[in-house]
């Protein structure tokens, strides 16, 4: 089995509103997918399809070789999740939550006292195992949710937002557990709103906007594929440059892309664009030339830049 | 269904770190209610149906309290559980169905209807005033009834989306139960409209089955209460997975 999620063209309305408007990818056991999308694009609900807490209503969802409406509990047995928000046991303390979680799993008091000691260890938590949940910190709590998910050797690990909130260190602990996993052979399947997380982890991931897929790929292909290898950026009010400007930067060669306030020129020849930005009337102090990133495919399909 | 056992087994272990915290309405207001009215308003009622007024009204304090328990549970509790701590989320990324998690909620609420019950069946049993060995009976009857309002509480639960409904269900439901059940005075005083109205107050039967017990009048009447209570809780069995099932799964 090679394909250890299969979406094609998944739907879902609430009411009125269609929240996913055709969805297919495929998710490749052993490796890093992600998700990148704007608030509301459709990602939390496209990862509570798989993992059981909604219907497939449209399409055919596919998770380990087997199509069902709701994810049923063999399925989910296989499967770890870290929710977008997180919902410990505020009642039990750290360890307490691993052992009762495993509980679920169908893991006695020992099993689960012995998997949960060395998912502490792992995660780095050992001395916090006698806390209690609410005293720890956003990035501790995200670790122990962590923990959590994997109680059960999953094969799969849904992450929805898994680094959202932390400090850089939080972060990038939680990226070396995370590439540990992947090395171990577990799939991860996960949602960001980091462009950099996306760049460092995810073999392949797909930009989501508004219910659609608007591209599909890893970081360096997707950049390739729909932006010029330099990009400029403008750091001057809109209103503050030449009113040719755009026209000039056209004519170059150059593309130029409007987001918010801020303006960016991408061009094959960056450098030769940024010789001409004096004489264009733009004062090259206020700009900034360099590679082009997936943050700039971003802002390119979705027409608005991440929150 | 048969994981509502490990759900049970999650619920009993918080449970048995936060007990304390929910002993005020499960126990101690059975015990004001049976302290206010047996001792102060004990002394102006001489005998009811050959009995003193404590001893009346004390078996009824345990089905109260096993009302509460369940009630109290899957309201406010349940409620708590699915908005604000989200543990339904994260119990149904664990292998359970949404059956499975609803019956587990049911079964928590009928387990400490029993735990609470006899928690109370204790001090009034220190009281003296258990005249019967057939009270070993009683946790069945708190089981039953805790039953019977679970299914309840959940049902209705599933049709709020703000907290401060579930005070109508409590005001409007919970306290005529008990204010008209027959705990403090018998129901034949009641006018013939509420006598027919009670056969549907599950705690009228409850406290029926819990005096009867506590006292040892094992008249033949009390399989029938029995029967109802069983038959409530067939009744209702279907619709709390139909409900909560709108409200969880998207
Ligand atoms: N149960 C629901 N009922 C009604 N609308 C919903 C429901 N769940 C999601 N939506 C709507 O569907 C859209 C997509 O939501 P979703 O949570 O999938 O976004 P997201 O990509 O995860 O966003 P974020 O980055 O903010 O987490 C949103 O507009 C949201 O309001
Ligand atoms: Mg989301």
């Amino acid at each position: 089995m090679d394909n250890v999620i299969i979406a094609e063209s998944l739907g879902k309305c609430f009411g009125a509103f269609r929240a996913l408007n055709g969805v297919s990818f495929s998710v490749r056991a052993g490796e890093c997918f992600g998700f990148l999308g704007h608030n509301g694009a459709g990602k939390s609900t496209t990862m509570k399809m798989i993992y059981g807490l909604s219907t497939v209503d449209e399409g055919i969802l596919t998770l380990f070789g087997q199509s069902h409406r709701l994810t049923p509990p063999a399925i989910k047995a296989q499967m770890g999740v870290v929710p977008q928000e997180d919902n410990l046991d505020t009642e039990l303390t750290v360890l307490e939550n691993l052992e009762t979680y495993g509980g679920l799993f169908g893991l006695s008091r020992r099993e689960a006292r012995v998997r949960a000691q060395e998912l502490l260890d792992f995660m780095g938590l050992s001395n916090k195992a006698a806390d209690n949940v609410e005293s720890l910190s956003g990035g501790l709590k995200r670790r122990l949710v962590i923990a959590r998910s994997l109680m059960n050797h999953p094969q799969l690990v849904v992450l929805d937002e898994p680094t959202t909130g932390l400090d850089p260190q939080a972060r990038h602990l939680v990226w070396q557990k995370l590439r540990a996993l992947k090395a171990e052979g577990v799939t991860l399947l996960l949602t960001t709103h980091y462009m950099e997380e996306a760049s460092q982890l995810c073999d392949r991931l797909v930009l989501m906007h508004e219910g659609l897929i608007l591209a599909e790929g890893s970081p360096p292909e997707l950049v390739k594929k729909h932006m010029p290898p330099c990009a400029i950026e403008v750091r001057l009010p809109f209103d503050s440059l030449p009113q040719d400007f755009a026209d000039k930067v056209t004519a170059a060669g150059g593309e130029v892309l409007r987001v918010a306030d801020a303006l960016f020129l991408y061009a094959v020849d960056g450098k030769k664009l940024w010789d001409q930005l004096d004489a264009w009337g733009v004062p090259r102090h206020a700009c900034f030339l360099r590679a082009a990133t997936l943050e700039d495919v971003f802002l390119k399909l979705t027409g608005r830049g991440p929150e | 269904m048969m994981k509502a056992m490990r759900v049970l087994v999650r619920h009993m272990r918080v449970f048995m770190k936060t007990w304390k915290h929910n002993l005020m309405y499960n126990v101690a207001e059975p015990l004001l209610y049976l302290s206010a009215m047996g001792f102060g308003l004990g002394l102006f009622v001489q005998e009811v149906n050959g009995v003193s007024y404590i001893e009346f009204i004390a078996p009824g304090m345990i089905a109260l309290s096993g009302m509460y328990s369940a009630t109290f549970e899957c309201t406010y509790g349940t409620f708590v559980r699915i908005y604000y701590e989200k543990t339904f989320h994260s119990m149904l990324a664990a292998p359970v169905t949404i059956t499975d998690v609803i019956w587990g909620e049911i079964l928590y609420g009928a387990v400490k209807s029993i735990l609470f019950g006899l928690v109370i069946l204790g001090v009034i049993a220190a009281l003296g005033l258990i005249k019967s060995p057939a009270v070993i009976l009683l946790p069945l009857v708190l089981g039953l009834t805790g039953l019977v309002f679970a299914e309840l509480a959940i049902c209705f639960t599933a049709l709020v989306k703000n907290i401060d409904y579930l005070n109508y269900y409590i005001t409007l439901i919970i306290t005529p139960f008990f204010l008209f059940g027959g705990l403090y005075f018998p129901v034949d005083a009641l006018p013939p409209l509420a006598q027919t109205l009670n056969w549907v107050n599950p705690l009228y039967h409850s406290v029926e089955l819990c005096r009867a017990l506590c006292l040892g009048n094992l008249a033949p009447g009390l399989g029938m209460h029995a029967g109802i209570l069983i038959g409530m809780a067939a009744l209702a069995s279907p619709f709390p997975v139909k409900l909560m099932e709108r409200k969880i799964i998207s």
